[in-house]
């Protein structure tokens, strides 16, 4: 089989290489630039691709594979940074490394990996792809401390007939570091990559600053009744739920909703959640239609049971009991380790 | 594997690969006085001469350097240090990086320089240094050197002439022309990396970039690599059967025309062995990774040190839009035969038949 693997440098992605290689595939690694890692780090000169790419390079050379980089950086600037930017102007809290999976991992590159003509794509997702009698299956990681299935609800059928997921098996991710360093990569104990790659001090403000500085001004935030309890620094530091960061006046309350028009954060008291939530643009992975199901309404939330209806393109969500969804979010169905499909909450 | 990469390096030449053993062999530092020292020195001048014979240059007029990045850099650092700059818009990186502030001098839509704005450039910009390529490295395109060098002398401005991918391949008098200076590059005619050379016109006065030990006549500190300045001098007039390799470059260029490919630059005098294709609408990656699997070295666009491919500033500047991003530069090196020509016409149709069918559908 010819396979391409995606590999970002880390040792997840390294191994899975490893592993193709040792079955006998012919391996073709491909990583994705994604952004100027010198400009991203703020220090001028330095390369553009920065430690991971030639981690990645090292690591191909070590298996004896092809690996080529390729330039996403403008497709990743529109579909990630900038759509992430704009999701918080409009109030709501995104998840970029969906739209990323969704966008540069199995869209472009799997649509690159077919022109190449090959047969299938493997990336290090800790998620499981099972042949089930109706077409291949998303299932949770075996090791569920490591499940990325949340962030793959968005890969259609189609793109998951060609996908494979070799780590969604193993049982740990240091059982994965003794296979990388029993192959002899050099980054079989490299740390584990961050939350958001593109934000590597941790605060996003300045990616939002970059793309929509409006979603960094000033605004009222007030009560349910109308009352002002105080000013913040703009909708983008909120997410619904939240607590932190919201003034004395408004101590013990929680973020209710944002209005990006008026720019006011509205707070009320904690518990009133909603139990009826509305999805748009949701991907199923098995046939559409009324189902009951377990819905994760955030990457580390617990399984809430809901009966799930579709509704044109999207999707409404009656929970069995009301939790906190927000906005931007995915809610993503499962059943056992099964992912049924999922959407993302609408505003 | 098929090699089709020779504007990026030339395979090395039988001659430069004895020659370069042969310094090897004789070690020695040209600086020394002793026995040991004059051996090497011998070398180094010998090769000296054989460059500066096939320049129309003097010896002392010869700077061996480590490449032609070098070259181009110590000609702007000598030369351009008290005048303002102007670079084709289509240069290398060697000279653009080097001249980062420097004015642009416009291409045609063909790629040859436009030469009525050099004109007026040189008005506005009295006593310039100007650096022109003799050919272009990603499409072949060759300049009008002759025609920019009377405008220079007209103006009084000086012109330096990057040769890199013209020696060997298409050869001029650049100096006799009136270039004041041109940098060359062992590896891209057949002798092995590692050494260039920037000829200079007679008394025309260089300021070393590394001082050094001032070796070169203070011009270019640090010992020669003698091994690769005797392998160049070697590769230097090897025979180049131009005519040849012209048919073949034509034989390739219509199979892929036929497959749905763009020729860019081929309305212009351009190098043998040079043709830059573009794809409409299929990434060069793509192309270039598809044609890397069947077993064909070619590349595109300029690729950074991490390999990561980016949109041609060439192809750019020639007002090629989207095609910037979706061209391969095919290359034929001096040893290149029929089997090679087949073989990438056998390779390229099927993958350019591929990646069109998409494009085609999404359209």
């Amino acid at each position: 089989m010819k396979v391409v693997v995606a590999m970002s440098g880390g040792v997840d992605s390294s191994v899975v290489a490893g592993l193709m290689a040792r079955e006998g595939h012919e391996v073709i690694g491909v990583t994705l630039q994604l952004y100027d890692h010198g400009a991203a780090v703020g220090r001028k000169g330095a390369c553009c691709a920065g430690q991971d790419i030639s981690d990645a390079k090292r690591v191909a050379d070590r298996l004896g594979i092809a690996h080529y980089v390729i330039d996403s950086e403008t497709r990743f600037k529109q579909s990630v940074m900038a759509a992430f930017a704009d999701s918080y102007a409009d109030g709501q809290t995104p998840v970029p490394c969906i739209a990323c999976n969704q966008h540069l991992k199995f869209g472009d590159l799997l649509d690159m990996a077919k022109d190449l003509g090959a047969d299938a794509l493997a990336t290090g997702h800790y998620v499981r792809r099972l042949d089930g009698p109706n077409g291949a299956e998303m299932h949770k990681a075996v090791d569920e401390t490591r499940d990325q299935s949340w962030f793959l609800f968005a890969t259609t059928q189609a793109q998951l007939e060609f996908c494979r997921f070799p780590l969604g098996g193993y049982a740990s991710k240091a059982q994965v570091r003794e296979i990388a360093a029993e192959m002899g990569l050099a980054v079989a104990e490299k740390a584990d990559s961050q939350d958001i790659c593109f934000v590597p001090t941790g605060s996003y403000d300045k990616i939002v600053e970059k793309f929509r500085p409006d979603a960094l001004s000033e605004g009222e935030v007030v009560a349910e009744d109308g009352r002002v309890l105080g000013t913040h620094q703009g909708i983008a530091r909120y997410t619904i739920g939240q607590a932190k960061r919201l003034p004395d006046k408004a101590a013990h309350m929680v973020v209710k909703a944002i209005e990006p028009g008026t720019r006011r954060i509205i707070v009320g008291p904690r518990g009133s959640q909603s139990r009826i939530v509305k999805l748009r643009d949701v991907n199923w992975l098995t046939a559409p239609g009324a189902l009951r199901a377990s819905v994760k309404l955030r990457a580390r939330d617990s399984l809430h049971p809901a009966s799930i209806c579709p509704d044109g393109s999207g999707a409404v969500l009656e929970l069995d009991e009301p939790a906190i969804a927000a906005p931007g979010q995915a809610a993503v169905f499962y059943e056992g380790s099964r992912i049924l499909g999922g959407g993302f909450i609408a505003a | 594997m098929i090699y089709l990469d020779a504007n990026a390096t030339e395979p090395l030449r039988p001659q430069a690969r004895a020659a370069a053993l042969a310094a090897m062999e004789t070690g020695g530092n040209p600086a020394s006085v002793h026995q040991a020292g004059r051996a090497a020195r011998k070398i180094l001048e010998e090769a000296r001469e054989r460059v500066a014979s096939f320049c129309a240059a003097r010896p002392a007029d010869v700077i061996f350097c480590a490449g032609a990045t070098e070259a181009n850099a110590l000609a702007l650092h000598a030369l351009g240090h008290d005048r303002p700059i102007l670079i084709g818009a289509t240069e290398h990186d060697a000279i653009r990086a080097a001249a980062p502030h420097a004015e642009i001098i416009p291409v045609q839509p063909d790629g040859q320089v436009d030469l009525a704005a050099l004109k007026s450039l040189l008005v506005a910009h009295p006593g310039a240094l100007v650096c022109l390529m003799a050919a272009n490295n990603e499409t072949g395109v060759l300049h009008d050197i002759a025609a920019a060098a009377t405008l220079c002398a007209e103006a009084g401005a000086l012109l330096h002439v990057d040769a890199v991918q013209a020696i060997g391949r298409c050869n001029q008098d650049w100096l006799a022309l009136g270039a004041a200076s041109l940098a060359l590059s062992g590896h891209k005619f057949g002798g092995p990396p590692g050494a260039g050379a920037l000829v200079v016109r007679e008394n025309l006065e260089i300021r070393a970039l590394i001082k050094g030990g001032g070796q070169e006549l203070g011009r270019r500190g640090g010992t020669p690599a003698l091994p690769a300045i005797a392998g160049l001098a070697a590769a230097l007039g090897a025979p180049y059967d131009a005519a040849q390799i012209a048919g073949w470059r034509d034989e390739i260029e219509q199979a892929a025309l036929a497959a749905g490919a763009v020729a860019i630059g081929a309305g212009a005098p351009r190098l043998p062995n040079t043709i830059c294709l573009a794809l409409p609408g299929v990434r060069a990656e793509t192309q270039l990774i598809g044609l890397d699997m069947a077993g064909i070295c070619v590349s595109a666009g300029s690729a950074c040190s991490s390999g990561k491919v980016t949109a041609s500033h060439v192809l750019l500047a020639m007002g090629q839009g989207d095609l910037a991003g979706q061209a391969i530069r095919v290359s034929l090196p001096w040893n290149a035969d029929v089997e090679m020509v087949r073989a990438f016409q056998a390779a390229y149709e099927p993958m350019a038949r591929r990646a069109l069918r998409k494009t085609v559908q999404s359209a």
